[in-house]
């Protein structure tokens, strides 16, 4: 039984650990679902008080805090529900969403 | 207990990003806040829902922890079982370590068809906390009634028609249900309000034995609302004390919430696609009117027992 | 040191389960299991056991829990009979396909309706298909030695896989017999300690349990299944034989008496077995060459093991405790004949559907059997499908 850490599409039954178990906490974080979105959010950082309300109320878990700051929006992974701007407390919004180019 | 965002924020996700929850959900909101709670490792169970089958689409997990799916009904035995096991375990110093156990199920999975694995584990004691993410209705099956849907409400199998107002049925009080289990800890707390619900959580996991969360959890599929205001949606829902934050603690019972202003059910029916058909008719309007005296009579119900009144 | 003992079947699981000293068990009373629970109520009140014993309120989160324990990499059992098993049937299929070396005791009832409390097997019958290990016994010893062995071959790596252990209910479960215990240290010694491969109370290496498998995976789960299935017979062939060098107690997937000149013989499951072995000494004190197959492991089936024991017979009664309403025999006589298939020459096999809902199965009962077999062989006409013993 192989405890291969990534498993290939095309992996075998020999090749996959056994019962469907998953070795790889949180491996979902490398599947995009950044293509969900109709809307983009941008952190504006100069209204932004790193309040990390953003950051509590993510689904998604795509606002990136570095040291207790907000440093950015993993793109890849969110899916531009607008939840972060709602929340967000600033009284000019330090996240905007913006339809794609 | 302090609920500090900095603090937590340094903390290793437990429920990472990339699962397929809908935009907007609030299930894994309150999982990532729960969790957050909790200092020690813990182990998770769910039952089959929306929650699962969106965090666990094989090869991928978005479950940072130890976590188990079993059915449907039965994520408060099959965490029991594992919590019996680490007690057993550790008491024959066959393990090192201590855990947190966790599950968590939508309403169909708590009220419904998993209510009598919920009350056995918490009538037998087991130290483990159960949250319950209610979203008031089958929504992994697509929006069936359950029986934590509000009076009034268009699902799949209630539907509005020329015959049919929805729902016609109130909705059954689990929160206050679990607390006749004379447990150690029984909240109800909302994912609009997050010092409220990870305070709560943090007091859960502070005390040893059975207990049980119940969460509002708005679903902007079933519901039908425009996902950005899942939070002061369900605020909204709270202001006007449909969904009452307060707590049992040892049966004493305590607000943790005073609305301020208590508007009527009506500000949040009409932005839920599920209520529209309401606002159509004379009859519609009449079940907002029976759906709000039943809010305020479980209100000062709720305010008699906090000692409020 | 063996014990010579006088035991009811459900007193020798319970000693069974007494010297496993699970980590934990999750169990709800039904008849005629109950006492297996008692008893071991018992054992954990006397501090006796060191496990953590858990009294659910079904028998469907007596599975969903001793399947969290499992999952939790401890030794876990339960045990039921009937509607108890109906109500885990669900969860008995993940039980399977989570690889959880789970053991529990059947000790076999009729299922409902009408509600009857006594023997048949239709409750394991029911399981057939779930991907347990099946283990039938005959009397109580076997019930006590299957039970034990049966920790072996579920956790073994090759397999690990649940095993349910098979007792009719009453004629076993509550009838006294002597028989043959070994020595705590001897059954520990034997059955060792689990080692679990994925488990969830490890901090370090986080799993997850239970995902949602779809069209891309979910095939391959089920051939790591069957493969372990199949595997699971070499597993049992060589546990029975470390018994048997430990305890002189011979087992194989099936036990052939008075075979090997046999020009008649019976299959069948579990105590009736021990019937057909005195008609078929009486039998053969009258020159009729009657034997007996008494099958001890129903899943994996042995396919092969059949085909050799019968395919030199001429008739061959197929005895099935259980109705499967196919209007095709029981499940054990369709298992059989299909076994035979490839035998260059194959006995005429009959089918007989016998003993629901606790009807006694006398010597009587048997040897009428056998005289249809002889019947049959002569050329006479009897019914592929028949009802043995009933008001008609």
């Amino acid at each position: 039984m192989a405890d291969n850490k990534k498993i290939k599409p095309n992996a075998t039954a020999k090749e996959i650990p056994m019962a469907g178990i998953i070795t790889t906490p949180g491996n979902a974080k490398e599947f995009k679902t950044g293509d969900w979105k109709t809307r983009v959010p941008v952190h504006i950082e100069e209204n932004c008080i790193n309040c990390l309300i953003c950051w509590v109320y993510c689904p998604d878990n795509a606002i990136e805090v570095k040291d207790g700051k907000m440093v950015g929006i993993n793109l890849d992974i969110c899916k531009g529900c607008g939840i972060c701007h709602n929340v967000c407390p600033t009284k000019i919004k330090s996240i905007v969403m913006k339809n794609p180019d | 207990m302090a609920v500090n965002l900095k603090q937590l924020s340094q903390k290793e996700t437990r429920l990472t990003g990339g699962h397929r929850a809908c935009a907007g959900c609030a299930a894994p909101i309150i999982v990532r806040q729960i969790l957050m709670a909790s200092d020690k490792p813990v182990v998770v169970g769910s039952a089959t829902g929306c929650l699962e089958v969106t965090t666990t689409v094989y090869p991928y997990t978005a479950w940072n922890v130890n976590f188990i799916h079993n059915a449907f009904e039965n994520a408060a035995a099959t965490i029991s079982g594992v919590e019996a096991a680490f007690n057993s375990l550790k008491r024959q110093g066959k393990l090192e370590g201590d855990f947190n156990f966790v599950a968590f199920g939508g309403d169909g999975g708590t009220y419904d068809i998993g209510f009598q694995s919920l009350s056995g584990a918490m009538e037998r004691g087991h130290d483990m906390l159960y949250v319950c993410y209610d979203n008031g209705a089958y929504m992994n099956t697509g929006i069936q009634r359950s029986s934590a849907t509000p009076h009034g409400a268009n699902t799949s199998t209630t539907p509005a028609g020329k015959e049919s107002t929805g729902k016609k049925e109130y909705r059954k009080d689990l929160t206050q249900i679990m607390a006749a289990h004379n447990i150690p800890y029984v909240a109800q707390a909302s994912v609009s309000n997050h010092r409220d619900l990870i305070a709560k959580a943090q007091k859960a996991f502070s005390i040893k034995g059975p207990k049980f969360l119940n969460v509002l959890s708005p679903c902007r599929l079933g519901w039908a609302y425009d996902p950005e205001i899942t939070v002061p949606l369900a605020q909204q829902m709270v202001d006007s004390c449909f969904w009452p934050l307060f707590e049992v603690v040892d049966g004493e019972w305590k607000l943790t919430y005073k609305p301020k202003n208590k508007p009527n059910i009506e500000e949040w029916m009409k932005k839920q696609g599920r209520f529209k058909h309401l606002f159509r008719s004379d009859e519609g309007k009449q079940v907002i009117a029976e759906a709000q005296a039943d809010v305020d009579a479980r209100w000062e119900q709720l305010l008699a027992r906090c000692g409020e009144k | 040191m063996k014990v010579r003992k006088a035991l009811t079947g459900n007193e020798a699981m319970a000693e069974a389960m007494r010297q496993i000293n699970p980590d934990v068990i999750a169990a709800y009373p039904i008849t005629p299991q109950t006492e297996i629970v008692q008893l071991f109520s018992n054992f954990v009140a006397d501090g006796k056991v060191d496990t953590e014993f858990v009294t659910v309120e079904s028998e469907h989160s007596a599975m969903s829990a001793t399947i969290g324990a499992s999952a939790a990499g401890s030794r876990a059992m339960t045990a039921t009979s009937s509607q108890g098993m109906a109500y885990m049937w669900e969860v008995l299929y993940i039980a399977a396909s989570m690889r959880l070396p789970i053991v529990m005791p059947l000790v076999n009832r009729a299922l409902s309706g009408p509600i009857n409390i006594h023997c048949d097997h239709s409750d394991a019958y029911g399981a057939r298909d779930s991907g347990w290990i099946q283990l039938w016994a005959e009397n109580a010893q076997e019930a006590y030695d299957n039970l034990i062995q049966a920790v072996r071959i579920a956790e073994h790596s090759e397999v690990t896989l649940p095993v349910m252990v098979n007792m009719d209910g009453f004629i076993i479960s509550h009838g006294l017999e002597i028989m043959e215990a070994e020595d705590d240290d001897t059954i520990r010694n034997f059955i060792g300690v689990r080692k679990p491969v994925y488990h969830l109370l490890n901090e370090k290496e986080p799993i997850t349990m239970g995902p949602l498998d779809l069209q891309d995976f979910y095939f391959e789960h089920k051939k790591q299944q069957a493969d372990a299935m199949a595997r699971s017979a070499d597993v049992i062939r060589e546990i029975s034989k470390e018994w048997k060098d430990l305890t002189g107690r011979s087992y194989d997937m099936l036990e052939e008496y008075r075979m090997e000149d046999a020009e008649i013989a019976i299959v069948a499951l579990g105590s009736t077995c021990g019937t057909a072995k005195v008609a078929i000494d009486q039998l053969r004190e009258q020159g009729v060459k009657a034997g007996l197959v008494k099958i001890r492991v129903f899943r994996p089936f042995p396919k092969e093991e059949i085909a050799k024991a019968l395919a030199h017979t001429k008739a061959v009664a197929v005895m099935d405790r259980a109705e499967s309403f196919a209007d095709f025999g029981g499940p054990l006589f369709r298992d059989v004949r299909a076994s035979l298939y490839e035998c260059d020459s194959r006995p005429k096999t009959i089918s007989y559907i016998y003993g629901l809902g606790g009807r006694d199965v006398t010597l009587d009962t048997i040897t009428q059997v056998y005289a249809d077999l002889q019947r049959l062989v002569k050329g006479e006409q009897v019914p592929m499908l028949n009802h043995l013993g009933v008001r008609d």
